[in-house]
């Protein structure tokens, strides 16, 4: 058992500041843990938000020694505890209290964009046949669990807060397991070029260093999606070939 | 929503609460490609010691004119102004240079170390404005694709010079026999790398397979995606192992063209 | 004059889970008007964690399954004290439910000729489950959640309900307060749909998040509706066990279904040694049957490790108490053994149980391809709830309708593993219709001023700045802390009448502690204030399972009594219903099951 500081972030919309606590690490315990401990005992109005406490829900996101993770996943033996450990909200979203941001945003962008449109059913029953092979690619996709890592990483979100123009690699992940969808009909190209702001994401694959399920969310989402604009919109070349044969 | 105040935003260029070093990876791209594109930039205004016997150096190739015997079209075209310098690798190096300068990793890799845009991941910028690739100049990245058209051609015309590397001259007798040297191997190298390099392109995987929802229903172009694929998840390595070995292969053929280095014959 | 925000809706449903997007979902198809309200942000709440599978009788693994067999195996699994007609229902529609799921976009892994695959689980005969490798949850919420937000639905996230809120017997609203604020909310509605799910934070080790504290069980037992099968507590055999702090944790039945096997400290594959009479038929009494079954042999029986979750936990339970567990009180659980069956385990373990490997990987590191993984019974869902007409899922309580966990009757005395999701489904939906149904025929009712007034006012009792602080303050945290240990002890796996006797003397005691909580700090996000609200609930539903467990003499499905270990047929002819009494006090009594439809009983026997 060792004695641990931890730095966190207290505070609200108009002030905050960094308090030290300490408090004991036990085996095995991860960052949510030793938070947990600290407003049980110490901090009782401490505002943190979390549920599963197994990196499968995505809700206790935050910056510990300023890196983007999850809390839940973060294990207190592998971060340096000979000093103060700091745990702070993430930046790419306004501070609601302590290491809680006001994430609605992502909510709203996600209302948006536009919804999965089935072709019509494969079979008489109403059901669709697809291959295994069709859907690993989106498959990677759904893996999402919706952590808002990515987006709070993304320079375009948190330095630039181009939140108007740019909808943020947990979007363009979406709109991949869309576009890319076996079944889906639905033409989301030109939105992606201009209200989704594709073109500001310049492929620094922070977002994807991230991310605690391992999507490989710039070479495998965004990319893609950027080569299918590219197809709809830059390439004349392209725009030849689908003269003589139509998009499929 | 209007994000102009959040709470936490960093300022000042540099500032983190990273603890790790984050620096360390942006100043080794910045070092590493900075020594390859002064090296290179050098090395092509060269003009000479670009050729040594059956060898010729991947950063002259193809020699479409030129004074070597690897030459397509015979010596300096008459068109070419006085006023600029000549060699023959200014006709050629755009179209290998355009490729790498507009390839997805590079771009993302030199914003962070060049531009400092940003410096690291979760590290605040110098700059406030910022454009991406949205607009003019860097919508022309789109153009990837085309250079990874001509990228495909050069490594044909290099796997050809790897053949011609095969084909040895005796300066005696003027006869052509079989042989393998030191420098056939530096050049056979040079394609794989830059095989293994351009055939993971991002967008050649998206033309062989990526446009498409549903690709099971064509086993061929799935084959190839996931071969495309399978090389693309390495493209970083095979971009930094394919641009130090065509340096490498230059100075090789340079050395032993100035007569520094003798090369070995294995065959 | 107290302050609050009033939204007005034609269903408010509270609980944003499956049961709660698939009710708001098939309520807002009518154009009525629906809120929904949860306690955290949209698409976090606990379907997220299930994993194995959605159990439909799809039949596109093994032809010969239909919702007879279906209904067989989830009446067999609760032991026949299933509501047979949710049964029934739930066999039946569970296949077009996850049809619809896919028609809204959902992906689930696929057969060879590109249908929805199914995979083993137990107590199911046939490979039934549709899943996604082992993050089903996440698929099925993340689908119904994305296409509900394009159905109108109004949702108030991170919005907790304190109680609901009446006009003459009948439920016309509901008042509670937004946590980022704290500013008080009411709502009201023409009908309200509880589908707030469990409450597994009742107890210590636990696979459930802060959220499951039982408040739609409470909301509705204080409203009048009646509780029943409050004691039969599932404990999910299979939960991580060390390090301490990941406790609880579950791990996806999936593992077994994949051919993972149980040992204890002497390496011996104990579930074969205990196999109940009413599997024998269909349970492998050998390694090499079972091993078979996993790989999809349909004339191969199950291993012994896909019994039902009661009997496996109770056997872990036994390994451990005589001194044959692991070294940190579980057993051993094997994946890693499989690649001496198939060259490429590593793979296909990676593939197949991705989130599981990922989850001893970073939280315990260890590798599940090379080592066995160390588990031990979890407290994971709760059979019972809120007392519901099958058809409509309306409780006793006029307006007032409850789906998914906390709604009781479909599982018994045990579920099945499958079945919660496929439940969610099933009675979500139906509940969106009736309660719909029941909206459009009824005209909105009186909010009762005095009854805001008083809950605001004990609401905001909390609060040291109150100045009304007694001398011995309690802190919410230490209150919840003793209140699960104390469960945990007292009213666990296995039970004694003096144990939970002393359990029921017990929470008197914290009732009193529960009265002298305050809290420092304003109302803003104030999560210690949250935890003080919340134990009102936590310690209804605590002393409903106390008091149903004592009544129970029997043993039965997920309910061990030590002092009655036998199943008793009298007792299982009878729920036991907990209401609020006239007095306040809890109530306990006994009401007849209702006697199984002559068509289906025949199902039962023809498939014994």
């Amino acid at each position: 058992m060792v004695m641990a500081t931890f730095k966190l972030w207290r505070g609200d919309r108009d002030a905050g500041r960094f308090e030290d606590y300490q408090t004991d690490i036990t085996e095995g315990m991860v960052v949510l843990d030793a938070v947990h401990q600290i407003q049980a005992e110490q901090a009782q109005d401490l505002a943190v938000r979390w549920n599963c406490k197994a990196g499968k829900c995505g809700s206790c996101s935050a910056e510990v020694n300023g890196s983007p993770k999850l809390m839940c996943m973060t294990r207190c033996s592998d971060i340096p505890l000979d000093k103060p450990v700091s745990i702070e909200p993430m930046k790419a979203f306004p501070l609601i209290k302590d290491l809680v941001t006001d994430v609605s945003w992502n909510f709203q962008v996600k209302k948006r964009i536009k919804p999965f449109k089935p072709r019509q059913p494969d079979a008489d029953d109403g059901t669709w046949r697809m291959a295994q092979a069709d859907i690993d690619r989106v498959q990677e996709f759904r893996k999402c669990i919706e952590c808002f890592l990515c987006q709070d990483v993304c320079h375009v979100l948190r330095e630039h807060q181009m939140h108007d123009a740019f909808i943020g690699p947990r979007f363009f992940v979406y709109g991949a397991s869309l576009e890319m969808h076996p079944l889906d009909i639905e033409n989301r190209l030109g939105d992606l070029k201009d209200s989704d702001g594709i073109g500001y994401c310049n492929i620094t694959k922070c977002c994807t260093k991230v991310c605690p399920e391992d999507i490989t969310i710039t070479d495998n989402a965004i990319i893609p999606l950027k080569e299918r604009v590219v197809d709809e919109f830059y390439d004349p070349l392209q725009k030849l070939f689908r003269i003589f044969r139509p998009r499929g | 929503m209007a994000q102009a105040e959040l709470t936490l935003k960093q300022h000042g260029f540099g500032q983190t609460r990273r603890r790790d070093l984050w620096w360390l990876q942006p100043l080794a791209v910045f070092a590493g490609l900075s020594t390859f594109v002064i090296y290179t930039t050098w090395a092509a205004f060269q003009g000479e010691y670009y050729a040594f016997g059956p060898y010729l150096s991947p950063l002259y190739s193809p020699e479409l004119f030129g004074e070597s015997s690897h030459s397509w079209f015979g010596a300096k075209p008459s068109w070419w102004p006085a006023v600029l310098p000549w060699s023959p690798a200014f006709l050629i190096l755009w179209a290998p240079g355009g490729f790498r300068l507009t390839c997805y990793y590079y771009r993302g890799a030199y914003y962070k170390a060049f531009w400092a845009d940003p410096p690291s991941c979760a590290v605040a910028e110098p700059r406030h404005r910022y454009l991406g690739e949205n607009s003019f100049p860097l919508i022309l990245q789109n153009i990837h694709r085309y250079f990874l058209y001509l990228a495909l051609l050069f490594v044909v015309v290099l796997a050809y010079d790897v053949w011609n590397a095969l084909w040895f001259t005796d300066a005696a007798t003027g006869a052509t026999s079989f042989g393998i040297g030191i420098g056939t191997l530096v050049l056979a190298a040079n394609v794989v790398f830059l095989g293994g390099y351009t055939l993971g392109c991002h967008s050649l995987r998206h033309l062989v397979g990526g446009i498409r929802d549903r690709l099971s229903a064509s086993p061929a172009r799935l084959k190839a995606y996931n071969c495309v694929g399978c090389l693309n998840r390495r493209h970083m390595l095979w971009a930094w192992m394919s641009l130090c070995w065509v340096g490498f292969s230059d100075v090789y053929v340079r050395l032993c063209a100035m007569g520094i280095w003798t090369d070995l014959r294995i065959l | 004059m107290l302050n609050y925000e009033t939204h007005e809706y034609d269903v408010l449903v509270i609980g944003a889970g499956g049961a709660g997007l698939r009710a708001a979902i098939e309520a807002a198809a009518t154009r009525l008007s629906v809120g929904l309200v949860c306690k955290s942000l949209l698409g976090k709440a606990h379907t997220v964690m299930a994993e194995g599978g959605i159990a439909a009788a799809l039949a596109n693994v093994d032809q010969r399954d239909d919702w007879k067999v279906h209904f067989t195996d989830t009446m067999r699994g609760g032991q026949y004290v299933n509501n047979w007609r949710m049964a029934e229902l739930h066999a039946k529609e569970a296949p077009a439910c996850v049809r619809e799921l896919e028609a809204w976009g959902a992906l689930f892994d696929r057969t060879q000729d590109g249908r929805i695959l199914q995979r083993n689980f137990g107590g199911h005969k046939y490979p039934r489950l549709a899943h996604v490798g082992d993050r089903t949850g996440l698929e099925m919420i993340r689908t119904l959640q994305d296409h509900g937000i394009h159905q109108g639905i109004e949702v108030h996230m991170e919005c907790t309900v304190v109680t609901l809120l009446q006009d003459d017997g009948r439920v016309v609203g509901a008042f509670g307060y937004d946590r980022e604020r704290g500013r008080f909310r009411v709502f009201r509605a023409k009908a309200v749909i509880l589908a707030t799910g469990g409450v597994g934070r009742a107890y210590k080790i636990t696979s459930n998040s802060w959220e499951y504290t039982g408040d739609g069980h409470s909301l509705a037992y204080h409203a009048g509706a009646d509780l029943m099968d409050m004691e039969f507590v599932q404990f999910h055999p299979t939960g991580m066990v060390w390090p301490p702090s990941v406790r609880g944790i579950l791990v996806t039945e999936g593992v077994r279904g994949e051919g993972g096997v149980l040992r204890n400290r002497e390496g011996r594959r104990f579930m074969f040694d205990d196999i109940p009479e009413l599997y024998r038929n269909q349970t492998s009494d050998n390694e090499e049957e079972g091993w078979r079954y996993t790989q999809g042999d349909p004339d191969a029986r199950r291993p012994p490790e896909l019994l039902t979750r009661d009997h496996v936990a109770r056997c872990i339970v036994r390994e451990i108490k005589e001194g044959r567990g692991s070294p940190h009180d579980g057993v051993f659980l094997d994946i890693a053994w499989i690649k001496e069956r198939l060259p490429t385990a590593e793979d296909h373990i990676r593939r197949k149980l991705p989130s599981m490997y990922h989850q001893f990987k970073q939280l315990a590191g260890i590798d599940i391809t090379k080592e066995a993984m160390e588990v031990g019974p979890t407290t994971h869902y709760v059979m019972g709830g809120i007392r519901v007409d099958a058809d409509t899922q309306m409780s006793n309580v006029p307006g007032l309708f409850a789906a998914g966990e906390c709604a009781a009757g479909l599982h018994g005395a045990n579920r099945l593993g499958g079945n919660s999701l496929s439940d969610l489904l099933v009675f979500g939906k139906r509940a969106g219709r009736y309660a719909a149904e029941f909206a459009a025929e009824h005209g909105a009712g009186t909010i009762d001023e005095a009854q805001i007034e008083s809950t605001a006012t004990w609401a905001l009792r909390y609060f040291e700045s109150n100045g009304s602080a007694p001398t011995e303050a309690e802190n919410p945290y230490r209150v919840q802390a003793d209140l699960q240990d104390m469960m945990q002890d007292l009213v666990g796996i296995v039970r004694t009448e003096s144990d939970l006797r002393k359990g029921v003397e017990a929470l008197r005691d914290l009732a009193g502690r529960a009265q002298r909580v305050t809290v420092p700090g304003n109302r803003e996000y104030n999560a210690g204030w949250h935890t003080a609200l919340d134990l009102r609930h936590l310690l209804t539903v605590s002393e409903a399972i106390a008091l149903a467990a004592l009544e129970r003499k029997e043993s039965r499905g997920a309910h061990f009594r030590e002092d009655y270990p036998d199943k008793d047929e009298n007792e299982a002819r009878e729920n036991i219903i907990v209401r609020k009494g006239p007095d306040g006090e809890m109530q306990v009594t006994r009401e007849a099951l209702p006697a199984t439809r002559s068509d289906l009983q025949t199902v039962i026997e023809e498939m014994q």
